[in-house]
């Protein structure tokens, strides 16, 4: 029987990253395709509690590894680990989602493995041992279907495609004594950028901003904390370092896929739809009829976002 | 010090792409090829290494005759050589990785920096593969805090330093939620992000110079790898277009709009 094995992964501060509850949902989908079972993986220097959080998500068991030398993430620690636990599972299908560390961290474990991988899988087609991939090339302006042929298949998924996997039995949980080598990378240090907002490619609802705010994204924040929203912002605005980096979204930034993504002031370049042109619903503002942004928008409004703005937070706050 | 940067060839990212009508690949005519941009960083970041280090840089490429010109455009950077793995068809990951390995054990260089993804296939793993099939340390995705074009450039830490015993590299990272530091033993495989440096236009001089410089020729069988993809496209198509919107007239039809149609307010 197929066994699907998907990688769970803590935040630096110990909590269980959301996306891997994606991940998880998407493992479970590609096991009853399979015709397999589900497990989870998680290493670490103490992930004991978070594996208490995953118990609950459908899997047939969740394996932990500890050992002090896991503290702080590094591929070159955490691939030989995962190596011998996926050697030891037999496993066939190996997944994480796509964050910064499943794209750091899978194709070394791939390597490893000797396995080929498929980077950003947004959907499994066929069943039994016939499975294929579809995944985005080109910046998202194509979809290739790819059937990888080596024993262990690897994969991230990009987890806004996916349902989180919530509330389903009890799995066992198995400790196992993770491999253990020495590194020739250290962690030094790691400085996070703290929001009170929601991360982007977590949020329900963004609201994004773009050259027509000349840098002024007041209202953008305030929009977006009446709405429970994660802020976002297109290259050029990031480039003129009128906000930080880490809030673009973009070919170059982050995709992101929420239920609801307004607009701003953004044109639509080519770069920025493609981080977030998967959005189920998109609301665009600009002032310039003609904007590209029109195009994929389901709703748009022909005004400047400073005038349009403050109305829609008065009229939202009547729904209330 | 020695530094190898990858030059893959790929579409230039401002064109369209479109899907043949029967999936089995893109459109080719019309098509303007450049260096992938993320390698391209990767040559610019190598160049400043070697300004302030000394030593050279070699670039390589893998792929058919006409990968030639992303050498040449690197040499007219700055590169000091080129090295061409004459290949036409398809490869995967493990083939380039294996390649670039084979390669990398010739040349002996203490630092190896590729783009962190290349923009046609948008993988993001040949630099992780070829730091494990080499045993070497990675650190993927250096960049800087601040934008390329931003006034603070000039002041903040470089994302990759050498230390002064030229023994290891400390590499800024941009991960999810912050930036990471890390230190590698050289040699090491780093890979670009974009905001990690703003390459260099090759001056006409550059140019004229790149024409003399060397390219050596290598091919699969010459370094001994087995070059059978794992990986096979079976079928390419274009993203389901969206539903053409609608334009509404004020913001009380919108509001309107979100809460009965659509349903998300």
């Amino acid at each position: 029987m197929p066994t699907v094995l998907i990688i769970a992964e803590q935040q630096p501060d110990g909590s269980l990253r959301k996306a891997t509850l994606n991940a998880i949902g998407a493992g479970k989908q590609l096991a009853e395709k399979a015709g397999g079972e589900l497990h989870i993986a998680l290493v670490g220097k103490d992930p004991a509690k978070v594996a208490d959080e995953l118990k609950g998500t459908g899997a047939k068991a969740v394996h932990v590894g500890a050992a002090p030398e896991l503290e702080h993430y590094l591929a070159e620690t955490y691939a030989p680990a995962l190596a011998a636990l996926v050697q030891e599972l037999k496993a066939d299908y190996v997944g994480m989602a796509s964050t910064a560390q499943g794209k750091d961290l899978m194709p070394r474990l791939a390597a490893r493995l000797r396995a080929a991988m498929a980077t950003d899988v947004m959907a499994f087609n066929g069943g039994g041992a016939d499975i294929t991939f579809t995944r985005p090339m080109w910046a998202g302006n194509v979809f290739a279907e790819v059937k990888l042929t080596t024993p262990v298949k690897v994969f991230t998924l990009r987890a806004t495609e996916f349902t989180a996997a919530a509330g389903g039995g009890s799995a066992e949980v198995k400790t196992f004594t993770p491999k253990v080598e020495a590194s020739k990378t250290k962690f030094v240090d790691f400085k996070e950028v703290k929001s009170a907002r929601p991360e982007l490619t977590e949020a329900r609802v963004v609201v994004s901003g773009g050259r027509g705010t000349k840098g002024d994204f007041k209202e953008i924040e305030a929009l977006a904390d009446d709405l429970g929203a994660a802020v976002g912002a297109s290259r050029a605005v990031c480039d003129a370092g009128w906000v930080p980096n880490d809030l673009q979204v973009g070919q170059t930034g982050k995709v992101v896929a929420p239920a609801l993504y307004i607009a701003a002031g953004i044109s639509g370049a080519i770069q920025h739809l493609a981080g977030m042109k998967s959005s189920k619903t998109i609301v665009a503002i600009n002032k310039d009829p003609e904007a590209p942004i029109f195009q994929v928008a389901d709703y748009g409004i022909v005004a400047d976002l400073f005038k349009v703005l403050p109305e829609l937070r008065a009229e939202l706050g009547k729904l209330k | 010090m020695k530094i190898l940067v990858t030059a893959k060839r790929v579409e230039d990212p401002e064109s369209k792409i479109k899907v043949k009508p029967d999936g089995s690949g893109i459109v080719q005519e019309g098509l303007k090829y450049k260096i992938n941009p993320f390698d391209e960083i990767g040559v610019e970041e190598g160049l400043r290494l070697v300004a302030k280090h000394q030593g050279e840089v070699v670039v390589v490429s893998i792929g058919g005759k006409e990968v030639q010109e992303q050498l040449r455009h690197a040499l007219a950077m700055g590169a000091h050589r080129a090295v061409w793995v004459n290949h036409t068809g398809p490869l995967d990951q493990l083939a380039i990785a294996g390649l670039l390995q084979k390669v990398v054990e010739k040349e002996k260089p203490d630092l190896v920096i590729l783009g962190k993804q290349s923009i046609d296939d948008d993988q993001n793993q040949v630099g992780q593969y070829l730091a494990e099939f080499l045993g070497w340390g990675q650190a993927t995705f250096a960049s800087k805090v601040e934008s390329a074009e931003s006034e603070q450039e000039k002041n903040k830490v470089p994302a990759l330093v050498v230390s002064a015993d030229g023994k290891s590299v400390r590499v800024i990272r941009e991960v999810d939620n912050g930036l990471a530091t890390v230190e590698c033993q050289l040699p090491a495989v780093v890979t670009t992000d974009l905001r990690l440096n703003q390459p260099r236009y090759a001056s006409l001089p550059g140019i004229m110079k790149a024409k003399s410089k060397p390219i050596e020729e290598l091919t699969p069988a010459k370094l001994a790898v087995d070059v059978t993809p794992a990986i096979q496209v079976l079928k390419m198509s274009a993203p389901p277009a969206r539903k053409a919107g609608i334009k509404v007239a004020d913001v009380p039809a919108l509001v309107e709009k979100l809460h009965n149609e659509a349903k998300v307010v």
